[in-house]
């Protein structure tokens, strides 16, 4: 390749090895995420590229490790922080007390 | 705005920056040269779109396509295939 | 949790996607998209039934609209010319109610195989084909790809005539694709219900090719 990738989400032309074509179904907490940006969008509290952005600044070994929407729901957080549409110590709190409501 | 620069089967090469902002030229078509297919329109220049801003001055969009040969040398499969990129105006020059 | 990827979940192999058992327990990247969720929904941003109804749509939409569209362009050759010309504006026409989409249809020749792909994401054209299969979303079929399509195609099975070029086409900004296969031999005297089911995803993704044989599956 001519010139340096973009970034760890800049694909075209890397090395990759064979397509793994099996048909994977979208869990419901997958859809939740997708749904969660469609609903930001609409309402004009996320764009499309800061989804982008947030993905892409995840750093290559979180960009591999992570799966897609994993991707997804970390960007969209780093970009709801930063508006200060959630904030830093809401999250763990709320987090905690899902788990304290886990069987 | 001003109005489009490039018409259909214009020759135009990306440029080779690297901007640290998000941008959506991907490197493998970075300094390579192409034919304006069309133009998909004018839209919000993602670069500003994606760090909070307006995404103005919007953008003429083109569809350019480029010989795989041209992208890829050797590695392309065969001559005649093609790939077709989306690239906004502020990417492209005109192909000396 | 300001971008921080130290989550102590036991992921030991990269994966483009999440294995299809999620009963097995909350992972942290469920618990975060739970929390965050939650914040959303008290905060008023939306409500859990503007969620639900968002699912709902997602769940509806499918690959038997961009079928449809195609089985319509083979019988008709003036819905044909509509559609190349504005792929949403032909999809509202039969209904397929396609949001702010900006479609580009491309149309398999003879000489040329179009093929899609967003190397830098995942763009799909999604109200015409549903959320996108997990392969469109990783590493291999992305990188790959723009430079070796034949080779791609050949692992989903599928094999060019000789001499036929192809064409990939990158969505890098704010199109959408979809392509428009070719009709095939032996299927002059069916009806659209009957040509839009050997229409499938694969086939308007662009790495299958409809077969008349294919009809029962």
């Amino acid at each position: 390749m001519s010139a340096e990738p973009i970034g760890p989400h800049d694909l075209g032309g890397a090395p990759a090895g064979p397509i793994d074509a099996h048909e994977h179904a979208v869990a419901h907490w997958e859809k939740q995420v997708d749904a969660m940006m469609t609903l930001l969008s609409e309402r004009g509290h996320l764009k499309v590229d800061e989804l982008r952005r947030g993905i892409e600044t995840l750093g290559a070994d979180a960009y591999e490790r992570l799966s897609y929407y994993e991707r997804w729901a970390q960007s969209m957080t780093t970009i709801l922080l930063e508006k200060g549409i959630v904030t830093p110590e809401a999250i763990p709190a709320k987090v905690a007390e899902i788990k304290a409501r886990q069987p | 705005m001003s109005e489009p620069r490039f018409a259909p089967g214009a020759q135009v090469t990306v440029a080779t920056r690297r901007p640290a902002c998000h941008h959506r030229a991907p490197a493998y078509i970075k300094g390579h040269t192409g034919t304006v297919e069309r133009l998909c329109g004018i839209f919000g220049n993602p670069e500003t779109l994606a760090h909070g801003g307006d995404g103005r001055p919007p953008q003429p969009l083109y569809r350019v396509r480029f010989a795989a040969r041209e992208l890829w040398g050797p590695r392309a499969e065969r001559d005649g295939d093609t790939v077709e990129v989306e690239i906004y105006e502020h990417w492209l020059e005109a192909a000396s | 949790m300001s971008g921080g990827h130290e989550h102590g979940h036991d992921h030991d192999h990269p994966h483009p996607f999440q294995p299809d058992d999620d009963a097995g327990g909350l992972t942290e990247h469920m618990a975060l998209v739970a929390a965050v969720r939650e914040l959303l929904i008290e905060g008023g941003i939306y409500s859990a039934e503007d969620e639900r109804r968002a699912i709902e749509r997602m769940d509806a939409r499918s690959p038997a609209a961009g079928a449809r569209m195609v089985a319509r362009a083979w019988v008709d050759p003036a819905y044909r010319e509509r559609l190349l010309a504005d792929g949403a504006a032909a999809a509202r026409e039969l209904g397929v109610e396609v949001g702010p989409t900006r479609l580009i249809v491309v149309a398999d020749t003879a000489e040329t195989k179009n093929v899609i792909v967003c190397t830098l994401c995942s763009c799909y054209p999604r109200w015409v084909l549903g959320l996108p299969p997990a392969w469109y979303k990783a590493r291999a079929y992305r990188a790959r790809v723009v430079v070796e399509p034949r080779a791609v195609l050949a692992e989903f099975g599928t094999q060019l005539p000789d001499g036929m070029a192809v064409r990939v086409h990158d969505s890098t900004a704010d199109m959408r694709y979809m392509v428009l296969p070719a009709r095939p031999e032996g299927t002059q005297d069916w009806d659209e219900e009957a040509l839009a089911a050997i229409v499938s995803r694969d086939c308007m993704i662009g790495v299958a090719l409809p077969r008349a044989d294919a009809k029962a599956a």
